[in-house]
């Protein structure tokens, strides 16, 4: 072994599945001079990586997961450490059939193939030891198979070292890591210092550790999941190789059972969350198995044996055959269980590529690797994004309390729109007592409370009676009220006051802020004071990193304002753009300002009646914003719509917002206006004027012309990602994002049934629709647009089948219904001319 | 006065015994020694050397062979009789269980290899613990002190004095005192679990192999060596090989004349059961590895790559 | 025949121990626990002989509650049922362990035909409890088993020296105390996990007694350190090691 070198252009920490995939995946890209480092011994360091089950089920509800695991798969592939077994899902329960119909559909979407239904018999066929009268089906995915982890990594180590470019060094603990001038500057270890560029944290359960050596967070909490061995099992005492069974996964009791050569894996997701911090793992020395290995908790696992016993009796229930091995693993979870990716926002050149797991392991290497390098990944990884977290979500509270609650339904049915009941009423905006009274059904954004919809409107029900849609299953009635639609309609005749409170707002000021906000802006911000722009902000390669509205309040400063839950991520797209001499400065001011919005055909009067200034429709433009005086109140009203209605957002200093409140509130009472909840803004009003949204529609993946947003002319300034958007406009697209409407609800049991999103669209013979650059068309938002009657699906399709008209086919939870194009484009199927908001 | 058993047998004396007399001189008390057996008078001459003035033998017709409890029982008498200060004996599996037979009798404490005795009141020592691995300091509340010593505390030092002078006496023995003894003995291999116990050359692998794949290189350089394979606790909870090839605490404890560790870092508990081996080669990536504490030899780096080139280098050598 | 097997739950330690900030336990906060090496087999040859010979096996030990857990563990194994005599979690001297176990054994209806402890403890090693309770009841008593038979009412035992083997035998009741290689301890299996669960667990008080083999503190040994000659650097070292190899006499 040599020396540690003094200097690196980067240090890798961490030298499992992830480590190795960073080394490697930087090398190809091109970067040389790469320290690994790892404080365990190779090829396993006593990580996750080292005691990890391996098999890889390449179904998720989430896209971005899917893809970055159809990425590892491939790369396992072509290392030759993948076997494929096939995988089944079983279902003991009727709502878990629906669930496995609702994860074809997903796979579907997502352009994983393969998936069938299965009966109990059909299951038993294909794993001959469980017993077929404790489920009622099963879910078969022939592309499941398993990996081994720690030999990819040895090869994507050892390959990086052979090309020259990176120096790989075990057994080197890291002591600290250090900053100056916000920039990470190197690694102290106790074998010397090495001075670099990057640091790139990939210590798994250990990553909040390190992070804090360099002031940053990585906010996952290291987590138990248990697991025990059997055998030898009679069964497979011919069984030729590491594997040849079929995964089954008994998703009801959250477990899965594997077979392992001769023996029989169980591991359960069914135990209590045993939680621990990084300081309390031991290190190697210390460590009776290894550092992530710990002593396995029987009585934790006492209804697992159970469980297990059931499905699969001929061999759990065998006497001789016997535990060979049974750990409590440790595995990292984080508070919205996606991984922690990309550069920490509290230090440049700081990397995060952690809380991933074995199956998106090469992948997320991959992904990062090109966001470091190239600047973006091809994989839009926004959701994993680690500048999403907002300061309270770094808590250690927070982590614990979410992945406490979370941590059972790893194998769990959760709904789309499942609300966390741990750790809530973190944020609380000024409006919250009213909104209380009101009877306002609250829903969490980042930690903010926010009325989805208000109990006290439903007595509106009886007013627009079928109107409001009703749903009569389940699933889609879970999370959800025909409140909502009924104060949608409300607000179409009167007006609604809505709570925005959990917008994120920034200022940028100073002599370079408007270049800072045209590098990031789509649109022209060389505007006159007082406007207001709505913008896309691309990527370097064309393709969507938000969308959000910029306000220039004076020459020199600027106003972002962007919805909750992306709000950090964009504050440090900003950030990054700030020049070095501190010629543009940027202030979070989203806890110094409160946001309300009132829209609705009487919003007009309702705020003229309690101000002086001229509301009027040439007096206050649209897309404008000014101070107005409310009473004793100075407030900023700016003149948008996110809702398809005339209507102002308005700001004022977070304290003063219940006063602001109460004076809307009495002026409203008398033109009929109602609360409306989040329901309306975000789903059903925006459907109706098919407003896209960040991340369901607007990604990387897609381009602005894809998206039907691109501007007639261009601005002349430049911005992040025009080169690419230039050459987007001169091309045909190859999908256009259209409207559908769905022409029959109607299920084979007869009830009607309302797609929530994500589901394929398919053509009238069934088929899964691709485009010519292998994307598939898939439902990106879903929800009702009463004013219409109509449920409507946002889809890109494949321009050549994007014409008004077309007919096509939903899959929805194994079901197909006939849907049609409503309008190609960003046209609206409300109030096309948009008449409502300009009057 | 101090009296220190010496164990021995059929006159053999275990050397362990000259440490313990060696110990006992120091604490600055007459030292008197005793046998078990009448064939222990043999043995006044080299206890005489060590430092005992004194040989006491307990000859009894009962007492053919090693009779624990009988043993337990003569040094009774002999307490009752001349109140020494202190009994001891070294930490040895008879040493500690004759010692323990007297403790018994007597029901006064006794503390279990010692490696520093200090006389008083209480008397103060410090004793192994955990496999040697932690030391234990310990106030021993009884007047007449019982302990063994610590088998390799102390290195045996010759007093070069004289034969001791031989007291035979006849231990009170009651019936149940000689139930349990030797009935015979063979010299060759116990039937059970002695595969690894009773090899010359043992090739070792833990976690560092990777998996059960891993073996087939050490198991041709066992074969080469003419010894056999062993692993640690991790590779036989791993499934990687069976647990009667587990060396440690929980698995076998061996004494060959080479051991090889290959991937091993070293839990407590492997090291409890084979550092004792003659000679102890390392091969581990890891230069801090706590099982380098306890190697002759070593050698920094891959077993993958090591375990190969040492097996063609030995065929070489052997022509 | 009716055995008894006496355990101890000890920590399952890696290669360094960490110590309690007071010195006096040693730092469990990462360990597991399982019982003494030997134990293991002890249980092993309890369920062995019950198999062959039927009657039941009988667990005791003396420890903190959490203790249920290895008593679990072993009733999973085939044992019949258990007692678990309570403590506050702190360590007992071996002559109130001893006491505290032989009143158990008198309040026992059964009268144990044998009774079979491992051969030393993993953490404290005193090498004297089955001693004491062998004088305590009056039964005799072989240790450092290695090979074991019981028959016509008398255990024959094989103990394993420098020089050979050495045989004994004891008239039963008596009590033997084995050492590993006796016989390979079984894993549980999932059924006998989940009788294990069913299985009784008696819990009893004992009153502490004064010390009279007083902890006062603990310490780490000072590291053995041999002074690994290194032989160098991956393969470049093995002629090296050949040289070393020819002399020990191994070639």
């Amino acid at each position: 072994m040599s020396k540690l070198p003094a200097k690196a252009k980067c240090v890798v920490i961490g030298a499992g599945i992830v480590g190795n995939g960073m080394v490697y995946h930087l090398a190809k890209l091109g970067w040389k001079d790469i320290v690994q480092i790892d404080k365990g011994p190779l090829p396993n360091p006593g990580g996750s990586t080292g005691h990890a089950s391996n098999f890889i089920f390449p179904v998720d509800h989430s896209k971005e997961m899917t893809a970055i695991t159809a990425e590892s798969m491939r790369q396992y592939k072509e290392w030759g450490t993948f076997t494929q077994t096939g995988g089944i899902e079983v279902a003991r329960t009727p709502e878990r059939m629906q669930e496995l119909a609702r994860r074809i559909t997903s796979a579907k979407s997502w352009g994983i193939d393969g998936g069938q239904i299965l009966t109990p018999a059909q299951v038993k066929e294909l794993v001959p030891y469980i017993d077929e009268n404790v489920i009622v089906g099963g879910y078969y995915q022939p592309t499941v198979g398993v990996v081994d982890s720690l030999r990819t990594g040895t090869l994507m180590r050892e390959h990086a070292i052979e090309a020259g470019a990176a120096q790989s060094f075990a057994n080197i603990e890291v002591l600290d890591i250090t900053v100056e001038n916000g920039h990470v500057t190197g690694v102290v270890t106790d074998q010397g210092t090495i001075s670099a560029e990057y640091v790139v944290i990939a210590t798994g359960c250990w990553s909040p550790k390190l992070a804090e050596m360099a002031g940053a967070h990585i906010p996952l909490t290291p987590a138990v999941h248990q697991m025990k061995d059997i055998g030898p099992v009679p069964f497979f005492k011919d069984a030729k190789g590491d594997i040849e069974w079929p995964i089954v996964r008994d998703m009801d009791v959250f477990m899965y059972e594997r077979q392992h050569g001769t023996g029989l894996e169980i591991g359960s997701y069914a135990h209590r969350p045993i939680l621990y911090t990084p300081e309390d793992l031991p290190s190697n020395a210390t460590a009776a198995l290894s550092p992530t290995e710990f002593a396995f908790t029987q009585a934790d696992f006492d209804i697992q044996d159970e469980h297990a016993y059931e499905l699969m009796p001929s061999i759990v229930g065998d006497e001789n055959v016997r535990e060979k091995y049974a750990i409590n693993g440790i595995l990292s979870y984080t508070p919205d269980g996606m991984p922690i990716l990309g550069e920490t926002p509290e230090v440049k050149g700081l990397w995060s590529v952690a809380a991933v797991w074995i199956k998106e392991g090469p992948g997320t290497s991959k992904s990062v690797a090109e966001w470091m390098v190239l600047g973006d990944s091809e994989i839009d990884l926004h959701s994993s994004n680690i500048a999403r977290f907002h300061e309270h979500q770094k808590a250690e509270f927070h982590i614990k309390a979410r992945v406490d609650e979370s941590f059972n339904k790893t194998y769990g049915i959760v709904h789309p729109l499942e609300q966390y009941a741990s750790n809530r009423n973190v944020r609380l905006s000024p409006f919250y007592a009213a909104e209380k009274e009101l009877g306002a059904v609250f829903y969490e954004t980042a930690g903010w409370e926010r009325p989805f919809w208000y109990e006290s409107n439903k007595n509106l029900l009886a007013k627009f009676g079928d109107k409001v849609m009703p749903r009569t299953s389940e699933w889609e009635s879970r999370w959800w009220s025909p409140i909502i639609n009924a104060e949608h309609l409300q607000m179409r005749e009167s007006a609604g006051i809505v709570d925005l409170s959990a917008f994120a707002i920034f200022d940028i000021t100073g002599p370079s802020a408007l270049a800072v906000v045209q590098k990031a802006a789509l649109r022209q911000m060389d505007v006159a004071i007082g406007r207001v722009v709505y913008t896309p902000v691309l990527g370097p390669n064309g393709g969507f990193k938000s969308d959000l509205t910029i306000m220039r309040l004076d020459t020199q400063h600027f106003r972002v304002v962007t919805g909750g839950a992306h709000g950090m991520a964009d504050k440090k797209w900003f950030s990054d753009l700030l020049p070095t001499d501190g010629s543009a400065q940027i202030f979070d001011l989203t806890s110094s300002y409160t946001t309300v919005g009132i829209w609705g055909p009487k919003a007009r009067e309702i705020i003229q009646a309690i101000t002086k200034s001229d509301m009027g429709k040439e007096a206050f433009k649209f897309s404008t914003c000014k101070i107005i005086e409310v009473g004793p109140l100075r407030v900023l009203a700016s003149r948008i719509s996110y809702v398809g209605d005339l209507g102002w957002e308005f700001y004022v200093p977070i304290e003063q917002g219940a006063k602001l409140w109460e004076m809307l509130w009495d002026s409203g009472k008398k033109h009929e206006m109602i609360p409306v909840g989040i329901g309306v803004y975000g789903t059903t009003g925006r459907l109706e004027k098919c407003y896209r949204a960040y991340g369901p529609e607007l990604e990387t993946e897609y381009t602005v012309v894809e998206a039907g947003m691109q501007s007639p002319k261009l601005k002349e300034a430049d911005f992040i990602g025009k080169a690419a958007h230039v050459k987007h406009r001169s091309q045909t697209p190859v999908t256009t994002l259209c409207t559908l409407f769905v022409d029959d609800h109607t299920s084979s049991t007869g009830e009607k049934r309302y797609m929530m999103g994500n589901e394929p669209i398919l053509t009238l013979d069934k088929a899964p629709i691709v485009d010519s650059h292998g994307r598939r068309s898939y439902v990106t938002s879903a929800g009702s647009a009463p004013s219409l009657g109509k449920h409507i699906l946002m889809s890109y399709l494949p321009t050549e089948l994007a014409v008004a008209g077309n007919k096509f086919i939903v899959e929805y939870l194994g079901e197909h219904y006939p849907c049609s194009i409503a309008e190609v484009g960003a046209t609206s199927v409300f109030d096309a001319s948009n008449e409502r908001i300009m009057a | 006065m101090i009296l220190v058993l010496i164990d021995h047998d059929q006159s053999e004396i275990d050397p362990l015994s000259l440490r313990a007399l060696t110990a006992a001189r120091k604490l600055g008390h007459e030292i008197e020694a005793v046998a078990i057996g009448s064939d222990g008078a043999q043995l006044a001459a080299i206890v005489g050397e060590y430092g005992a003035t004194k040989l006491h033998v307990a000859a009894h017709d009962a007492i053919t062979d090693y009779t624990p409890m009988a043993s337990g029982r003569a040094l009774k008498d002999l307490v009752d009789k001349f109140k020494p200060v202190a009994v001891l004996a070294a930490g040895s599996p008879r040493g500690n269980e004759q010692l323990a037979h007297l403790a018994a009798f007597l029901d006064i404490p006794m503390a279990a290899e010692c490696s520093e005795i200090t006389l008083g009141s209480p008397h103060h020592v410090l004793r192994a613990r955990w496999a040697g691995n932690l030391i234990e300091s310990a106030h021993v509340h009884s007047e007449l002190l019982v302990a063994t010593l610590l088998s390799f505390s102390v290195e045996a030092e010759s007093a070069n004095s004289g034969v001791a002078i031989v007291l035979t006496f006849e231990p009170a023995l009651e019936p149940a005192d000689s139930i349990v003894k030797v009935l015979s003995r063979d010299s060759g291999q116990s039937k059970a679990g002695l595969t690894l116990s009773d090899a010359k050359v043992i090739v070792s692998g833990g976690r560092g192999v990777g998996g059960p794949d891993g073996f087939g290189n050490l198991e041709e350089l066992a074969d080469l060596l003419g010894g056999t394979v062993g692993c640690s606790r991790v590779v036989t909870s791993s499934g990687w090989r069976p647990h009667a090839e587990q060396v440690g605490q929980t698995g076998t404890k061996v004494a060959p004349d080479l051991y090889i560790a290959a991937g091993i870092s070293g839990a407590m508990q492997h090291i409890a059961g084979m550092k004792n081996s003659k000679t102890i080669v390392v091969i581990n990536t890891d230069p801090e590895a706590p099982i380098l504490r306890y190697a002759d030899y070593a050698i920094i780096g891959d077993l993958h790559q090591v375990i190969p080139a040492l097996t063609s280098a030995i065929r070489q050598a052997k022509g | 025949m009716d055995i008894l097997v006496c355990l101890k739950r000890v920590p399952l330690a890696g290669g360094t121990l960490i110590l309690t900030p007071d010195s006096r336990d040693i730092e469990t906060k990462h360990l597991g626990f399982g019982i003494s090496p030997h134990e293991e087999n002890a249980v092993e040859a309890g369920v062995q002989l019950v198999e062959q010979m039927g009657g039941t096996l009988t667990l005791l030990t003396l420890g903190p509650s959490d203790a249920e857990e290895q008593l679990r563990s072993q009733l999973a194994i085939g044992a019949t049922r258990a007692v678990l005599i309570e403590t506050d979690g702190q360590e007992w001297d071996p002559q109130g362990t001893a006491a505290a176990l032989v009143d158990a054994i008198n309040s026992e209806e059964t009268k144990f035909d044998l009774i079979i402890f491992g051969a030393e403890s993993a953490d404290s090693a005193g090498y004297q409890i089955h001693i004491r309770v062998a004088h305590a009841l009056n039964r005799p008593i072989v240790t450092n088993v290695k090979a074991m038979k019981v028959e016509n009412g008398v255990v024959s035992c094989e103990r394993v020296v420098a020089t050979g083997r050495e045989h004994y035998e004891a008239p039963m009741p008596a009590i033997v105390t084995v050492r590993d290689g006796l016989n390979i301890p079984r894993y549980p299996s999932v059924p006998g996990r989940m009788q294990a669960r069913k299985k009784i667990v008696d819990m009893k008080k004992a009153e502490p007694r004064v010390p009279k083999l007083e902890k006062v503190t603990l310490a780490l040994a000072p590291s053995k350190d041999k002074g690994a000659e290194i032989l160098g650097k991956g393969v470049d070292a093995v002629p090296a090691l050949v040289e070393v190899l020819k002399q020990i006499g191994a070639l």
